[in-house]
């Protein structure tokens, strides 16, 4: 992947180039949690075809996040590497959304967790992969394709499950209600993204946040389950770094070895 | 083709059980390959059906102990690295279940013989994965140990069984190497991560000896499945190859091997090790090994929450089916 060919040197570019910092790290943050919470499935799935998707898509994620730390490590020796990124901060400095730091839940849960968080990226990488800094435009054009096959994966287990039996219908229709309130964070641009937005356009928040609600609209009704009526946003955000009790505990668990060896190399 | 096979069918029909097996046995002997619509004794069957299931089960047992370090693995390269591994167990499992229905028993009913504990998996799997090291160690070991078996049953006489067996060869000796490299990289690191890798390696040296089976002499099923062309190798030959080739590479890492009474026998150019603990075996096979009831326990859990899931979705293909039908 190329290095971004807009220019962030100098004074006058210093806000901007740390929104794109702060913005690549929600994307890596995302990607890095989410497909640390889908291994935790590895070896315990519903079935082993299952246990095998499941096992993909974290991986994909995995290396998305990989992907994008070392871009930031390129642009910035300061960053360390990118499992420095990944080992050595604390829960504090992690971008990631609530969403993603939700527990796994029943398969129901981990399967609507997915379609929430994919159906979002599916669309912010459609206009990402269009936009003028072309370390977002290259790497959303790679990820896209990555994410819309999780997105069809977790589609269509929605509508198995919805449409399924009564007891898979209750569940995915509990999980639904369960983490829509986790949605909203995902839609309103964060301040990084706002400054993004306002200097380049890199994407619009009302397109994908239209293109999103119809899809779960269509979805869900197809599925038989009901979009939630409620709004009420949680009062937690990750983009802001405010984190739920779920992040420390996922990284006191991921982070143990490297920080008991600090100077090692694995 | 599909006349031949009819002509042999019916020339065996008529033929006593005794000929049949004189026949399948010399078949054997010239090496030909039996393909499951042929005639077989049902010894071979069963030796086969027990054989298979008990690998598909050793593949997919063996993805716990491993995932266990998954969500701490010391880097993202290893954790990728890690579950990508993981993720080929699952698919090797998946594969050799499919190669044993070619023998007439599903796939429900293999595994759930697996979970009520009246089938076997290998007992390596029963003991725990308590460091990061034992990552390292299991793939250099365990999954090497498992090459040197695969290799030989990429040759055995039953065709499902060979074919699958080199198709998963590959992806072990993939494994293999990782592990060596986790290895590798542990005895050059710091002084904590060399000790690391030498309290892993005491306790999976003995346990991976083990692998290959009981001595010759004491082998039940040995002599009958070389008979069949299901082994082609003993236990023992197994063993020593494996002994050979390891304690090489566990002296280039620089890693002490515990057994003191370990010595290079020059007449016979092949290292002697001393007396491998069978009591312990024994134990782990009656389901007193360190982790028995865990890893069992894991699967049932796994199934059990897993059955609403399965049942979701063969209720939904059964409304599509439906609805395409009236279309
Ligand atoms: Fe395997
Ligand atoms: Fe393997």
């Amino acid at each position: 992947m190329t290095s971004n060919r807009v220019e962030h040197g100098g004074a006058a570019h210093t806000s901007s180039r740390k929104a794109l910092d702060h913005f690549v790290l929600e994307i890596a943050d995302d990607a890095l949690v989410l497909g640390h919470r889908l291994s935790e499935w590895c070896g315990h799935g519903p079935t082993i075809e299952e246990d095998i998707a499941l096992s993909n898509i974290s991986l994909d994620h995995l290396g998305q996040a990989q992907c994008l730390y070392e871009l930031l490590v390129e642009n910035d020796a300061n960053y360390g590497s990118a499992d420095k990124l990944a080992f050595f901060r604390d829960s504090f400095e992690f971008r990631n959304c609530i969403l993603v730091e939700q527990e796994n839940g029943d398969f129901a849960q981990t399967i609507v967790r997915q379609v929430y968080f994919s159906a979002y990226y599916y669309f912010l990488y459609e206009q990402l992969s269009s936009c003028p800094i072309s370390l977002l435009s290259d790497f959303a054009a790679k990820a896209r394709k990555e994410v819309s096959y999780h997105l069809r994966h977790a589609g269509e287990w929605i509508l198995r499950l919805g449409d399924g039996t009564t007891e898979s219908k209750a569940r995915a229709q509990a999980a639904i209600v369960q983490l829509w309130p986790f949605v909203e964070e995902l839609l309103a641009p964060s301040e990084a993204a706002s400054i993004l937005i306002a200097e380049s356009q890199v994407f619009e928040p009302s397109t994908v946040s239209s293109a999103y609600k119809q899809y779960l609209e269509t979805l869900l009704s197809e599925a038989t389950l009901e979009v939630p009526s409620s709004t009420a946003a949680s009062p937690l955000n990750g983009r802001q770094l405010k984190h739920s009790e779920h992040l420390s505990q996922l990284l006191s668990v991921m982070q143990s070895t490297a920080r008991a060896h600090p100077d090692a190399l694995w | 083709m599909v006349e031949g096979h009819f002509g042999r069918t019916t020339r065996i029909r008529a033929m006593s059980e005794e000929q049949r097996t004189k026949d399948f046995l010399s078949r054997i002997d010239a090496k030909e390959t039996i393909e499951p619509k042929e005639w077989m004794p049902e010894r071979y069957r069963e030796q086969l059906v027990r054989m298979m299931s008990q690998h598909a089960h050793s593949e997919i047992v063996g993805m716990l102990p491993e995932g266990n370090w998954i969500t701490r693995a010391p880097s993202l390269r290893r954790k990728i690295a890690l579950i990508a591994k993981v993720q080929d167990e699952a698919g090797h499992g998946h594969y050799i279940y499919s190669a044993v229905e070619t023998l007439g028993v599903s796939r429900e009913e293999v595994y759930r013989k697996l979970l009520d504990g009246s089938a076997k998996y290998s007992h390596i799997f029963n003991y725990p994965t308590t460091s990061w090291a034992d990552i390292g160690m299991i793939g250099w070991l365990v999954d090497g140990a498992a090459i040197i078996n695969q290799t030989m049953l990429a040759r055995c006489s039953y065709g499902p069984y060979a074919r699958a067996m080199l198709r998963i060869c590959k992806e072990e000796n993939f494994h293999k190497k990782q592990g060596m490299e986790i290895v590798s990289r542990l005895c050059r690191g710091t002084a904590a991560q060399k000790a690391m890798a030498q309290e892993s390696f005491d306790r999976w040296w003995w346990p991976t000896l083990m692998m290959f089976g009981l001595p010759d002499e004491k082998s039940k099923n040995t002599a009958e499945l070389m008979q069949f062309g299901i082994k082609l190798r003993s236990n023992d030959e197994l063993r020593q190859r494996f002994i050979d080739m390891n304690v090489k590479q566990a002296q280039e890492f620089g890693l002490t091997i515990p057994d003191p009474d370990l010595y290079f026998d020059e007449d016979s150019g092949h290292w002697q090790i001393g007396p491998i603990p069978w009591e312990e075996f024994f134990e782990v096979l009656k389901g007193n090994g360190p982790c028995n009831r865990e890893r069992l326990d894991a699967k049932i859990r796994a199934h059990e929450e897993g059955r609403w899931v399965r049942e979701a979705a063969s209720a939904f293909a059964e409304k599509r089916a439906k609805r395409r039908a009236k279309q």
